[in-house]
């Protein structure tokens, strides 16, 4: 319990409307820390990562990236971000990685990978691409740094999207759903990246529905349920004989 | 066929058409960049703004431009604000009237096309670069308008052309483009078919070119939409 973690979160709840999809979930992650968020659909694993970065506006509770609180303010009842300039610059120190990639279709993989370090750091061009060439080399497609995303297959474009985000030099990963918009052949390619990040130290949280990636690779596994954290634990712990009966009858729906 | 009488129109047409094409390019360029003010407060958040900007596209999408161009060449002058203020020595200009009415009115239409062509844009794409660290005028230059734009472009290229035709009723405001001088040497000859078809000939050229161009711009802003040329 030396270093502070570098991604807390506080009892964060997020309505929409009357319906109350996250009801106080607090989590910490530390330098390393790979973290696996399992759950049924609608038991808010994707809004909670979403409300980290502020895709989604949290009702309340508090997220602290390497210590840094994200100041929030009341306006006229509702909760919203006091500074815009600091969730841009917290945004930017978390890399997201989105279900269906969200790569700008209009620009070649090189151009998404060098925008941010480019226009939002604000740093030399030559130097991004540079690095963007490294990255893409490093996740398998550098012979695609031309290649316009349609152009490309699904899972090429997940590698190319984790290596945009990547580009921003985050402090911690955020990965919604990162394969279930993929052909089954193609979740491989997109996973073992996921687990060369981890095995270099990168912080992940994970949501996702691959049982063998949250029990292999992450170090620890969250399962989250009606809004809540119904329990959580290392991998064995989860996986093995202690685990809870809700979490069990989870994981049996997926064959495991 | 009287090809010497041709000729001569012709000529005397084409010497026209730097009129024609002045009318044209600033009611164009000015017409845009008051649509995307409009535009802005068309979707900008505020009502205030958004109602102001619908009522500004109702009215000039909504009554003939050669009335609205008719309003500002006659009617300016009767309000002395206008008629004794300082912008008078170039309100009272044919010309400026008739550009000022091209552009107000293609400024509402262009504003709608935008607004198309912004709400055309993914979430995802607007998503994608929030999450990393992009916002405001940053976001909307790097991402929202550049992709804006290539939905935009279609429906606007047709705006444009429209805009070359609309020259013509600048004639009725005694500015001398390739109506109004077709008209007055109609008055001249009497031939009333061969003038025109002269005119017709000079705007359906003019539109060619244009057409080209904006064509060009659009295949090379749509270079993502093509099959991967020879497997790069």
């Amino acid at each position: 319990m030396t270093a502070q973690p570098r991604l807390s979160i506080r009892d964060i709840r997020k309505s929409f409307g009357t319906l109350e999809v996250l009801k106080g979930i607090s989590l910490d992650a530390r330098d390393g820390d790979v973290i696996s968020l399992l759950g049924a659909s609608g038991s808010g694993k994707s809004t909670f990562l979403r409300c980290i970065n502020l895709l989604e506006t949290p009702t309340s509770g508090r997220v602290f990236v390497d210590g840094e609180e994200i100041r929030m303010l009341q306006k006229n009842g509702k909760t919203v971000p006091a500074s815009q300039k600091q969730v841009d610059h917290i945004r930017s120190e978390l890399g997201m990685v989105f279900q269906s990639f969200n790569l700008w279709s209009h620009m070649t993989v090189l151009e998404n990978v060098i925008e941010g370090p480019v226009h939002v750091l604000k740093r030399p061009k030559a130097e991004c691409i540079a690095e963007a060439e490294a990255l893409l080399e490093k996740v398998g497609i550098a012979d695609k740094r031309h290649v316009y995303p349609a152009h490309m297959s699904g899972g090429q474009q997940q590698r190319a999207a984790i290596a945009r985000a990547l580009a921003m030099k985050p402090k911690v990963m955020l990965f919604d759903e990162p394969t279930s918009a993929l052909d089954p052949e193609l979740v491989g390619e997109v996973l073992r990246v996921m687990r060369a990040l981890a095995e270099e130290g990168m912080t992940m949280l994970v949501v996702t529905h691959e049982m063998g990636f949250a029990r292999n690779v992450s170090n620890r596994v969250v399962f989250m349920r009606e809004g809540l954290i119904e329990s959580s634990g290392s991998p064995e712990e989860m996986f093995g004989s202690v685990a809870s009966p809700a979490f069990r009858q989870f994981i049996g729906h997926y064959g495991n | 066929m009287d090809l010497a009488f041709l000729s001569s129109t012709m000529l005397t047409l084409i010497a026209a058409i730097p009129m024609t094409l002045a009318l044209f390019a600033l009611s164009v360029s000015l017409g845009g960049m008051l649509a995307l003010v409009v535009v802005w407060m068309r979707v900008g958040g505020n009502p205030v703004l958004a109602a102001i900007a619908k009522g500004y596209i109702f009215v000039f999408r909504g009554s003939p431009l050669l009335i609205q161009m008719f309003l500002i060449f006659y009617g300016l002058a009767q309000f002395s604000v206008i008629r004794y203020g300082p912008l008078w020595p170039l309100l009272r200009e044919p010309f400026v009237c008739a550009v000022l009415s091209l552009a107000l009115c293609t400024a509402g239409y262009s504003a709608e096309i935008f607004r198309g062509g912004i709400r055309a844009v993914s979430a995802k794409d607007i998503e994608a670069a929030r999450s990393i660290g992009m916002s405001g005028p940053l976001l909307v230059r790097r991402i929202l308008a550049p992709i804006a734009f290539r939905h935009a472009l279609p429906a606007y290229s047709t705006e444009i052309v429209l805009m070359m035709k609309s020259t013509a009723l600048a004639s009725l405001v005694t500015v001398w483009e390739v109506t109004g001088v077709a008209q007055r040497l109609i008055h001249q000859t009497y031939r009333t078919m061969e003038v025109f078809l002269c005119a017709a000939l000079i705007y359906l050229a003019l539109n060619f070119i244009v057409l080209q161009a904006l064509g060009l711009l659009e295949h090379r802003l749509s270079r993502h939409l093509r099959p991967v040329p020879g497997g790069r």
